[in-house]
């Protein structure tokens, strides 16, 4: 027994008061679960949908980008690409889903229209490929978006689950046993009380008569 | 610093650069989860990761997991994809729910 206690009424009313407290967490902790999974699920079938996607056009990209190095040179390749872009940004905002934070990711386009290089010694095959791949970007954040919530909320749900089992197969027995043998104790006390009384009765009786 | 950083080998992430990323090319493990503390210290959001470079960083990859920036992402590299990714996405599942319902 894990739980330690005297056999008073006060220690009883306590822990019945613990009781209450646990089963009523112990509710409220198997709703967030079960809402938690029931999200969980519509954004892991969409964060699957989405990779599949991506995958599908990142094949596709790679492939117009061989192309693109097979017509010039590896050093021209290079040389266009060396210079960055300016920055790509993104708008950071955070949400909750049943208190656990998750990222809402904006993709904010580079504010230089058109391609980073100039049109002299490159092949058009490497503006496709630019193109390619400027389009795949909002869908890569939106899987960065759908990815990272699905992680958090996969270790939001384990956590839940832990604390639900905790208190359902540990907190709880254990409460309601030390309450029953609390209850018991509290009993045979007042037995052993009641006997003693009858029997002193008994033994005035016999003095007096 | 722009807020999404992509890791991988030169062939697979070179063309990001054009998009406006910060392009980092590293193929080994270490040094690529050398380079994630870096850029979660730099206040990048997301991180786009080739999936060879991101099964041999998964020791520092597993540190973000449960934090909300940055956002580590796998993503196929020039070879196509190896199925990482999606491996980890089935192992969300199987840790939320202890089955894959995805199939």
């Amino acid at each position: 027994m894990a739980i330690s206690y005297k056999p008073t009424r006060m220690e009883m009313s306590r822990l019945k008061k613990r009781l209450v407290t646990a089963t009523r967490g112990h509710k409220l902790m198997k709703d967030k679960r079960d809402e938690t999974v029931r999200r969980f699920i519509t954004y892991v079938r969409r964060n699957k949908e989405l990779r599949e996607r991506v995958e599908k056009l990142m094949a596709e990209a790679m492939q117009s980008f061989v192309i693109a190095k097979a017509t010039m040179s590896a050093a021209a390749v290079e040389e266009a690409l060396c210079y960055p872009a300016s920055a790509a940004r993104i708008g950071v905002e955070s949400t909750k889903v049943l208190s656990t934070e998750v990222p809402r990711l904006n993709y904010i386009p580079t504010e230089s229209h058109g391609l980073p290089y100039g049109v002299l010694g490159t092949s058009s095959e490497l503006d496709a490929a630019v193109a390619k791949f400027s389009e795949l970007m909002p869908l890569l954040i939106e899987l960065a978006e759908v990815e990272k919530t699905c992680n958090l909320l996969a270790d939001e749900i384990e956590k839940t689950r832990r604390r639900v089992n905790a208190l359902e197969y540990v907190m709880i027995p254990q409460l309601k046993d030390a309450i029953h043998d609390i209850s018991m104790k509290l009993d045979e006390n007042e037995r052993g009380n009641l006997t003693r009384l009858m029997k002193t009765k008994d033994m005035l009786k016999e003095k007096e008569g | 610093m722009a807020d999404i950083a992509m890791i991988g080998d030169k062939d697979s992430v070179l063309l990001f650069r054009a998009a406006g990323l910060d392009v980092y090319f590293e193929t080994d493990g270490h040094a690529a989860g050398k380079l994630i503390d870096k850029l979660a210290a730099g206040n990048t959001k997301v991180i786009f990761i080739t999936e060879p470079v991101f099964e041999a960083a998964a020791q520092t990859v597993s540190k973000y997991r449960s934090s909300a920036f940055p956002a580590i992402i796998p993503i196929p590299d020039s070879r196509g994809a190896t199925g990482a990714a999606m491996r980890s996405v089935r192992e969300n599942v199987e840790k939320a729910i202890g089955a894959d319902i995805l199939l």
